[in-house]
């Protein structure tokens, strides 16, 4: 388990710029924004947290079709489903490879990115805490959109109509938690709800996601 | 008694709709003309929402249809998850579309009502919202099953989205109402309730609602039957195909 994960971290690393490029999108989206609203701090500062939630589930769910897309092309994955680990596993590992290397750096660099936004001072913890609690949500749901895509084509656009819909309740309390932190409300309701819909996906998922592989591999 | 599981063969369930679908057909029309002609011209109009209140005997039919398709869905998938029959894959597979219109029908009605009543088509309430994010679901649905070629990866693939999908369609349910507030009057129709529509309007919206299921049970027969024959004849022709 640990060899694979060691081996998905360093392909993510090395091969083809698929680490940078999720921070570079979501540069550009938060860059967008005063764009296209306007550059009134005041107005941004209201909205500073959603745009982040937005931007942050936009950039997890580009990098997600290379998840397992690039071991199925090259045969990799047959010879993962034939190994002795259960397939569950091989999909939590490669969830826990994707949020190591896309979502992390997300939360990482999102407070940065909210100084450009001008979020309220409070807001800066609940934005990191739900990002932290909301994302892994976001990495184990796409994995599930990723297996059920993989055997396709031009996977890409089905999987994000695949995958958004799904995003919308970890959406929502991400969002929230992060709106009322930055309006200075209590936002611990939120953030047990967002925690709650994290472990409940990692506990149950995974399972989804396997059988999805296993048909795709058949 | 035969048991269910008998029409799980094609054959049978051909032959079976093929003698239930013309009663279903007629037995539908003449529900929901009944119904319809019933509410619009002889019940009398609401004393505060004028002749707009007549908009529910469409709107609250469909929209119970709505989440019942995806219940039905629900359950053929489980059912072929577990049994393994093709009738079933192919009954949630036909029941997609319909739903999906039905999802519209409610929507659409719903924002006509709303603009004389609450003064705005659209508004980000917790029913709407969630009817919204049901009608993503069928589309993705869809998408999915017209996507993949092969039919019983297809049919895999979406059994188990669904199950995914029923989860997260309940999740958002409860999660929408925690991030706004409601415009839209709770339930009014539930059994065990003091409080309902007024008889008047009670019966004639009965009558609707058993149209739209018969309805909905008739085209997901009909959509079936043609699933199975569209299935049957491509077998047919790789057949020829193997034979030259």
């Amino acid at each position: 388990m640990r060899a694979l994960l060691i081996r998905d971290l360093r392909l993510a690393v090395r091969a083809g710029g698929g680490f940078g490029l999720g921070l570079a999108f979501f540069l550009i989206v938060v860059v967008l924004i005063p764009f296209a609203v306007g550059p009134q701090s005041a107005l941004l500062a209201r909205i500073a947290a959603g745009v982040l939630w937005i931007g942050a589930l936009l950039a997890c769910l580009l990098s997600l079709d290379r998840l397992f897309a690039l071991d199925w092309d090259d045969g990799s994955l047959d010879l993962l489903a034939t190994a002795p680990l259960p397939m569950e596993a091989i999909v939590s590992i490669k969830a826990l490879a994707h949020w190591l290397t896309t979502a992390l750096p997300l939360v990482v660099i999102a407070p940065v990115l909210a100084v450009l936004l001008n979020l309220p001072a409070a807001g800066y913890w609940p934005l990191v805490l739900s990002l932290l609690l909301g994302t892994p949500a976001l990495s184990v749901i796409g994995t599930f959109g990723a297996a059920l895509t993989v055997g396709l084509k031009r996977g890409g656009l089905l999987m994000s109509l695949l995958v958004l819909p799904l995003y919308v309740p970890t959406l929502i309390f991400g969002a929230e938690a992060a709106r009322r932190g930055a309006e200075g409300m209590a936002y611990g309701t939120p953030l047990i709800f967002l925690a709650g819909i994290t472990c409940g996906t990692i506990a149950l998922l995974p399972f989804a996601s396997a059988a999805v592989l296993r048909v795709n591999l058949r | 008694m035969a048991s269910i599981w008998s029409y799980a063969n094609p054959k049978k369930f051909i032959d079976t709709t093929d003698r239930v679908l013309p009663v279903l057909s007629v037995l539908a029309l003449a529900a929901l003309v009944g119904g319809l002609v019933w509410g619009f011209f002889f019940t009398p109009d609401d004393y505060k929402q004028g002749s707009t209140v007549k908009i529910i005997y469409l709107h609250v039919p469909a929209a119970l249809m709505a989440i019942n398709a995806w219940m039905m869905m629900l359950v053929a998938s489980v059912v072929w998850i577990i049994r393994r029959h093709h009738v079933s894959a192919l009954a949630a597979r036909a029941a997609a579309p319909v739903g999906a219109m039905m999802t519209v029908i409610a929507l659409a009605t719903g924002a006509i009502w709303g603009q004389p009543m609450w003064g705005t088509w659209w508004e980000w309430d917790p029913r709407l919202t969630s009817f919204l994010i049901l009608f993503l679901f069928y589309l993705g649905y869809m998408a999915l099953w017209s996507a993949i070629e092969d039919d019983d990866t297809a049919a895999d693939l979406t059994g188990i989205l669904c199950l995914v999908g029923s989860v997260f369609a309940l999740l958002s349910r409860y999660a929408v109402n925690f991030w706004n507030q409601g415009l839209h009057q709770g339930a009014s129709l539930s059994l065990d309730k003091e409080e309902n529509v007024a008889d008047v309007f009670y019966y004639p919206l009965l009558l609707c609602i058993a149209g739209f299921v018969l309805l909905f049970v008739a085209l997901v027969f009909l959509r079936t039957q043609t699933e199975i024959r569209a299935r049957r004849m491509r077998a047919l022709l790789a057949r020829e195909r193997l034979n030259d």
